[in-house]
């Protein structure tokens, strides 16, 4: 390097300008490289709403649809169910759905629209596994506390048959609600809110 | 002239190439402790693992297809149509599983011997980082052949960036690239597992091995060889690692692969250990098998996490685990490196944390009951406690004196000629035999029932000593 009569100001800008013209152009070629593992327009779009009949399902009994890719479970609850469920208040973390992800309509303590109606996605809030319907009372592997409800199997969440999570399990918050409406008495849509209402 | 045109080329090359330099750095002039013993053969060994992996997983994309609608069946077509195509399946699968047994070992190794210690902290920090890369791309290896497993072992590991206050639902979406694990997340693991993390993983391998040849090796003894040298630099307790090592090693790749091939031809799902059952059905989004553990090598993190009853607390708990790792070297304020020479204590915590790490291990595998909760509570706490408290009682240890050179034990073999010697050579009765080799009280005395009982209850001292 020849150093004789050199400005080493005028060096050192041109280090300073040279970085940071690498800087910002690194930057901007980050962005488009990052965001291609978003979802994509067609991911994003291919949310559309399903219809279901539940005119054929019995008292106390669970069907399951795909909703964006991700498993809902509609519960036609019993009375004694919904008897039960006003009891659990005090073991619960979130009993009143105040933290929870649920739609207006649903934002009461029965969690639905219609009391005996149960419509819910049925994903653990803490690391998204299924959990599994367990409707009866105090099962041997369970035991005598439970009334009835969801327990996610990978990592022991307990969740009442209104979604609620139970306190001392890994979940955080309740099951989420997925926005739904009735288009008749028998029929449901479900990823379309209630009209009027915002999700 | 054969040899002439020979020779020549080989001179052209190396006028361009510092092929003998090379060589004679890390080979035939690189000096490792004479002292090493079973434990120093899981370095190579994962070495030969990772060469495996990269053989068999070329080959295994020649004829796999991620896509979520044909990964699984693919996966059938090469287990069932393609020429060994079930060979080469199972020694990936297999390898993966091999090449965390013989990791575990590897660190373990460092546990014992100190081998994180000062000087050689950038070595462990790589080693770890290796670790951390291996587990990813394990993982990611795990999601494609789309079975049951796969695909929620992916939902919950995901699921873990959700827990990052903030940021982590916005995270967790974007390493999935859709609002479920689908195609594309396979799509993407596809391409990590197979170009990302392999380039990252050769990356840190020779990043290790530089550093490690920088500082030298550690030894059983813990002692640096290079203070004492001779006249030629040479450390007196090295010996160059070609041909010492190189046929050492070889010996312990034998026998290495007369395991691995059991595995591979007569149990290569290991009873649902290796290849998991509910990974023979095809994924289902909609339904969670009754029952999802990791593989093996994940479930004593995943226990730890399952033991804290909070999601953020339980991410930063499994997490922590690993992390903790990385800080062994300033955690250890000991600086005697190997076991053999250090007290009780450390010696007692390393059992407790061994325990707790195959404890952990078993129950990861099991429901989550809650007794089975509450015990892996008590090993979680075993756990963090071992390196947590670690600055504490570290110093309060009581060591033993640390030799200067490696020590020996001289063999039946090297005592030999020594003895031949006494013997042939006629010497006055009454000479002492005054040789090394003979200084034990074995050589010089006459078997006496007092002596035998002597050196029993001195043995058996010993012993409870070196429990202590």
């Amino acid at each position: 390097m020849i150093n004789e009569g050199v400005d080493n100001s005028k060096r050192q800008f041109l280090t300073s300008a040279l970085t940071v013209v690498g800087a910002v152009g690194t930057g901007f070629l980050a962005v488009p490289f990052l965001a291609q593992m978003q979802p994509s327009v067609k991911a994003m779009a291919a949310g559309a709403p399903v219809e279901v009949d539940i005119s054929k399902m019995e008292t106390g009994q669970l069907i399951r649809v795909a909703w964006r890719g991700k498993p809902v479970w509609i519960l036609n609850r019993t009375p004694e169910v919904l008897e039960t469920l006003k009891t659990l208040d005090s073991k619960l973390r979130d009993p009143q759905s105040l933290e929870s992800i649920q739609p207006a309509s649903s934002k009461n303590p029965g969690r639905s629209i219609k009391p005996e109606v149960f419509v819910a996605v049925g994903l653990c809030t803490h690391l998204g596994c299924s959990p599994t319907f367990r409707p009866e009372i105090a099962p041997s592997d369970l035991g005598e506390g439970w009334k009835g409800g969801f327990f996610c199997p990978c990592h022991g969440s307990w969740f009442d048959l209104a979604g609620r999570v139970f306190q001392g399990v890994p979940a955080p918050t309740n099951l989420e609600i997925p926005p739904y409406r009735y288009i008749s008495d028998t029929q449901l849509i479900i990823g379309e809110p209630e009209e009027g209402k915002s999700a | 002239m054969k040899t002439n045109w020979f020779t020549s080329s080989g001179n052209w090359i190396l006028d361009r190439f510092p092929l003998t330099k090379l060589w004679n750095d890390h080979m035939a002039h690189y000096y490792a402790p004479k002292n090493f013993n079973f434990w120093y053969f899981f370095g190579s060994l994962a070495l030969l693992v990772l060469v495996n992996q990269f053989v068999t997983g070329i080959l295994l994309t020649m004829n796999y297809k991620p896509d979520a609608k044909l990964a699984f069946d693919s996966v059938e077509y090469i287990m069932r149509d393609v020429h060994w195509g079930w060979l080469i399946r199972y020694m990936h699968s297999t390898g993966a599983s091999a090449f965390f047994i013989v990791i575990y070992l590897h660190m373990f190794r460092g546990l014992m011997y100190g081998s994180f210690k000062q000087p050689r902290e950038l070595v462990w920090i790589f080693g770890m980082l290796l670790f951390v890369a291996l587990m990813a791309e394990a993982f990611m290896g795990y999601l494609l052949p789309w079975g049951q497993m796969s695909y929620w072992g992916a939902q919950v590991i995901i699921s873990l960036f959700s827990a990052i206050p903030v940021i982590g639902d916005e995270l967790s979406l974007w390493v999935r690239g859709d609002y479920v694990v689908s195609d594309a997340t396979l799509n993407r693991f596809f391409a990590f597992h197979v170009i990302s993390v392999p380039l990252v993983l050769v990356m840190l391998v020779f990043l290790h091995i530089v550093a490690l040849h920088e500082v030298g090796s550690n030894n059983p003894d813990g002692i640096d060889i290079k203070k004492y040298k001779n006249e030629q630099g040479v450390p007196l307790d090295g010996i160059p690692f070609h041909p010492y090592y190189t046929v050492k090693d070889i010996a312990g790749v034998g026998v290495f692969l007369i395991f691995f091939a059991t595995v591979i031809f007569y149990m290569p799902e290991m009873g649902g250990y290796f290849l998991e059952h509910a990974n023979f059905i095809p994924a289902d989004p909609l339904k969670t098998p009754e029952h999802i553990a990791p593989v093996w090598y994940f479930t004593p993190f995943y226990a730890i996490l399952r033991a804290i009853p909070d999601k953020f607390a339980g991410v930063i708990g499994m997490g922590g685990a690993i992390v903790v790792l990385f800080l062994l070297p300033w955690l250890d304020r000991n600086p005697v490196r190997s076991i053999r020479y250090r007290g009780g204590i450390y010696k007692k915590a390393l059992l407790m944390f061994a325990i707790s790490f195959l404890v952990l291990g078993y129950l990861g595998t099991q429901p989550a009951t809650p007794s089975a909760t509450i015990v892996a509570r008590i090993f979680t706490a075993i756990y963090f406690g071992f390196f947590l408290l670690m600055p504490i009682y570290t110093r309060w240890e009581k060591t033993k004196p640390v030799p200067t050179r490696t020590t020996e034990h001289h063999s039946i073999d090297e005592q030999l000629p020594a003895l031949l010697e006494e013997i042939t050579e006629l010497k006055p009765a009454t000479s002492e035999i005054d040789h090394g080799v003979f200084r034990s009280s074995f050589f010089s005395r006459r078997p006496s029932p007092t002596g035998i009982r002597h050196v029993l209850t001195r043995f058996a001292k010993k012993l409870v000593e070196s429990l202590d």
